[in-house]
């Protein structure tokens, strides 16, 4: 098994209203070095060993499905996963 | 004229949609599961607003993969108006029949409030029954509803005249308060206010009846042979 690891973001240009609230609370609770937050996604996928080329079926499923490319970046990473 | 109602799982203004097609305007209406693999039977196509599969992973993003969306494509291909409302909208987005996305309310709150809009375009399929820069009054309810796109695709929605309905005030971020968008060819609508909330005095206003009627009037045009 590969255990594939997505990491997806705004892009810059996108603002994030959760993000900016987070910021004004981290604000409140004193943190004022806090430049800026930005919230994203992360997601874990399990694959199997007999899945062929993993990067190209990982891209094809983040511009399918996974992510919105329009307001979205993303990169993954992939690992052997020890099966228990 | 027929129209399917297409449902999805977490679906809810699907028995409103239904009921203005049927009830208020007079017109043949059905429901189509999301499994459906044939919209062939049916004149316009409808996606009601809702939550379509909880808005897991981004709203709209699951229902887009749905099999019936590949008719709804096919249903925009040939020319049929389709027509997305809230939830609707942003799976037809999702799927890449309108551009751009809808984002978060600036607020971050989810608002449920009647609005007065602008009709941006009246020279449309969905909007023929309105006067061109026509002040009407329709409900939203959404928490979804900031509608984003970059400055190219702003420009091509501008200089096509795909700006159907904008907000008469900024109150959820939308660019240039906008509420509602034609594809390029102006056969499919999608906008976050809802219309079919709005089709009889005796609930509130009746302001969203006349979009209903557009559709029907250009069909009858376009496919009723006059004696």
């Amino acid at each position: 098994m590969r255990k594939v690891k997505i990491y997806v973001t705004l892009r810059e240009s996108v603002l994030d209203p959760q993000g900016s609230a987070v910021m004004g609370s981290l604000h409140k609770m004193g943190y004022g070095e806090v430049e800026d937050v930005r919230i994203g996604k992360y997601l874990e996928l399990m694959i199997t060993d007999d899945a062929g080329d993993v990067d190209a079926l990982v891209n094809e499923m983040c511009q399918k499905l996974l992510t919105n490319t329009v307001i979205e970046d993303y990169r993954f990473e992939i690992e052997e996963a020890v099966s228990q | 004229m027929k129209f399917a109602v297409i449902v999805f799982p977490g679906s809810n203004c699907d028995l409103d949609m239904y009921h203005a097609v049927k009830d208020e305007l007079g017109e043949e209406a059905e429901y189509v599961w999301h499994d459906s693999t044939d919209l062939s039977g049916y004149d316009g196509i409808l996606l009601p607003g809702g939550f379509s599969y909880g808005d897991y992973l981004r709203c709209g993003a699951i229902a887009q993969s749905s099999p019936v969306m590949d008719e709804v494509k096919k249903a925009a291909e040939a020319g049929k108006p389709v027509l997305g409302i809230c939830n609707g909208f942003q799976i037809l987005t999702e799927a890449g029949l309108l551009p751009g996305v809808l984002l978060r309310n600036k607020n971050l709150k989810f608002m449920c409030r009647t609005v007065g809009l602008k009709v941006e375009n009246a020279n449309t399929l969905f909007t023929n029954e309105y006067m061109a820069g026509q002040e009407i009054r329709i409900p939203i309810a959404h928490g979804e509803g900031n509608y984003y796109c970059d400055d190219a695709t702003y420009e091509q929605l501008k200089n096509n005249n795909q700006i159907v309905f904008s907000y008469a005030d900024d109150f959820n971020g939308s660019r240039n308060n906008i509420a509602g968008i034609v594809n390029e060819r102006g056969n499919v609508l999608g906008m976050m206010p809802h219309p079919e909330r709005a089709v009889s005095d005796l609930i509130g206003g009746s302001d969203g009846l006349s979009l209903f009627k557009s559709i029907v009037k250009q069909w009858r045009e376009a496919n009723v042979s006059h004696a």
